[in-house]
């Protein structure tokens, strides 16, 4: 066989993995929102869920990923930031700083589960904290801190390198510099990277079945003080997200109508993630415009 | 007067305060990251090991024995723990998932550099990045509603099982094993290929005898990567595999992973009991591998890096 028909099978063969590819892709995406939109009623977005009954809704699930993924950033963001802004800027050259690059990597690669399972053992049983929503936003900290870092560290260290020389000619101080000047530069990166975040700590189950728990008290939206138990916004209750509420009532619930439940709940969180996408990917557009002259990279 | 303007110059400055200041909080930081890393090991491994040094069971007993039933006394009077069954299964999905995703992805990131216009492979690269974002429960939901009974109206049982598990992870890890492909052949410097073509080589010749052998450390670390992720999958897993502890004798029955065994089980043992200790025993494992994954990773940058610098 000459060179040029191998070529042209090789072709075919690469061509045709790519469209299976594709197949299972359009039929993964389409499966769920086709069998998932019917049910994404508005009574369905907002009925509290059964656990005996058809019928039930997702209201308290929903809110309890949204409070989960705002809590998680509030404490992780500010954690990602310094350690970002150091690996960036201070992080001498030398063996230890290897070392902390190493091990932020095996943070990254760490199985959920045994993230989840770590914040257990420590928040759960040993603080005595229990299932509660603080106990998942800490896992979920674990779980989202050494991609965050990488980010705000590869967000900063994009900012052309003359903006410090400047600032520093000027006799400001290189911390002064990096918060008021390279940090506000590296915004639009840092944005895109906590929407993405985001979407990711949203879909996460395996790691708050045994830190923000597998049940769903009934919440009272009418109250707003985070410390009386039945409100909303207590982050000492347990609370059942979304994710996990899709892997409990598939794996161990007796609700009659888990399949039409998960269906829907699972199109509503495809929908969330792709809206997370588009926004991060817009957002950080429409942010490097509004810092910068306007071309875009 | 003139003591004061000494004192000026020789104290520090309000900048090099602020600097200090920034350099601690920054450095506190990091500090954090790293106890937390630190603490997770340490606490997994004393957790894990208590099985071996409280109740006495034998490290290979427990890597290499078939029965898991931590609540009954086996013939050496002592609690049978052998998680040989857990670690078969967890490496066999992980490989066949692996074997199965890696051609495939190789022909994406091709297509995606060689083949594609511009437009096209875009578009197949937001559909990637989009794919990445799909949580784990919904590939495991998907793997309940289509992939099981696929499985079991071919092969008959219940559906269940290693097979149903290295499909749905096949489809989990495709995404990620492509996009670091698609890097690592991009990284291939275009002097190497404009110099094949310019021998008279084909696109095919140019792309398997010089692209994909300078990128194959690349490659192997992009596997690798996805191996990291299907051995660490625990909820889309436990969802299709049956969840059963036995001995693997083919793909279609029913097993039980590392993961699947400790999502299943640490909500149903008494912390403190041999029965909840074995769970940090697999724990452990788990960890043990993960770290592998990264040695390995680590070694094969470092020997492709090696290679192609002199």
């Amino acid at each position: 066989m000459n060179p040029k028909s191998v070529n042209r099978i090789a072709t075919t063969v690469i061509n045709s993995l790519v469209g299976v590819v594709v197949a299972l892709l359009v039929l993964l995406i389409s499966y769920i929102l086709v069998t998932g939109l019917p049910h994404m009623s508005l009574d369905f977005l907002l009925s509290p869920s059964q656990s005996y009954q058809a019928g039930g809704g997702i209201r308290d699930q929903l809110f309890n990923s949204i409070y989960l993924v705002i809590l998680t950033l509030i404490i992780s963001f500010p954690i990602a930031l310094g350690a970002g802004i150091y690996l960036a800027e201070y992080a001498p050259k030398n063996w230890i700083v290897d070392v902390i690059r190493t091990l932020i990597e095996v943070l990254s690669s760490l199985p959920s589960v045994v993230v989840g399972l770590f914040a257990y053992l420590v928040f759960v049983i040993k603080f005595q904290v229990g299932f509660s929503i603080i106990s998942g936003a800490v896992a979920l900290t674990i779980f989202n801190l050494p991609l965050l870092t990488r980010n705000i560290e590869d967000s900063i260290k994009s900012v052309p390198d003359f903006q410090m020389q400047g600032a520093l000619a000027l006799g400001l101080s290189k911390w002064t510099t990096i918060i008021k000047i390279i940090f506000p530069s590296a915004i639009p990166g840092i944005i895109t990277g906590i929407i993405l975040s985001s979407g990711r700590i949203f879909g996460e189950a395996a790691a708050l079945i045994y830190t923000s728990g597998q049940s769903a008290p009934v919440l009272n939206y009418a109250n707003w003080n985070p410390f009386s138990p039945d409100s909303f916004l207590n982050p000492m209750r347990p609370a059942e997200t979304l994710a996990v509420h899709i892997w409990k009532v598939n794996s161990e619930g007796i609700t009659p109508d888990a399949n039409a439940i998960s269906s829907g709940a699972s199109a509503v969180l495809i929908l969330v993630i792709i809206l997370f996408n588009f926004f991060a990917h817009w957002i950080g557009k429409k942010l490097y415009k509004k810092f910068t002259v306007g071309e875009v990279k | 007067m003139k003591n004061s303007l000494k004192e000026k110059f020789l104290s520090p400055s309000k900048q090099t305060y602020q600097e200090s200041f920034g350099k601690i909080i920054s450095s506190f930081c990091i500090l954090i990251i790293i106890a937390l890393v630190v603490s997770i090991l340490g606490f997994v491994t004393t957790k894990g090991i208590d099985t071996f040094t409280q109740s006495k069971i034998n490290v290979f007993d427990f890597l290499f024995g078939n029965v898991w039933s931590p609540s009954s006394t086996g013939a050496n009077g002592k609690p049978e723990v052998g998680a040989a069954p857990m670690i078969v299964t967890s490496f066999t999905v992980t490989l066949i998932s692996a074997a199965i995703a890696t051609p495939f992805a190789i022909a994406c990131a091709i297509f995606m550099t060689f083949i594609a216009n511009n437009r096209g492979s875009r578009l197949l690269r937001s559909t990637i990045e989009l794919l990445v974002g799909i949580p784990s429960v919904i590939y495991g939901y998907i793997g309940l509603t289509l992939v099981v009974p696929l499985v079991r109206s071919i092969y008959g049982g219940t559906g269940f099982g290693i097979l149903a598990g290295a499909i749905v992870l096949f489809v989990m890890i495709l995404p990620t094993v492509t996009s670091l492909t698609v890097d690592s052949i991009k990284s291939v410097p275009d002097y190497y290929i404009k110099a094949s073509y310019g021998l008279g080589a084909t696109r095919w010749q140019t792309i398997y005898k010089v692209v994909l052998k300078i990128s194959l450390p690349g490659i192997l670390t992009a596997v690798i990567f996805g191996m990291t992720r299907a051995f660490g999958e625990a909820l889309a897993v436990q969802m299709v595999i049956g969840n059963s502890i036995t001995m693997p004798t083919n793909l279609t029955t029913p097993a039980s992973t590392l993961t699947s065994q400790l999502t299943t089980g640490i909500g149903n043992t008494i912390m403190g009991t041999l029965q909840n200790n074995a769970l940090w025993s697999l724990a452990l494992v788990l960890l043990f591998m993960s770290l592998f994954f990264n040695i390995l990773i680590k070694i094969i940058g470092k020997r492709g890096a090696a290679k192609y610098e002199s």
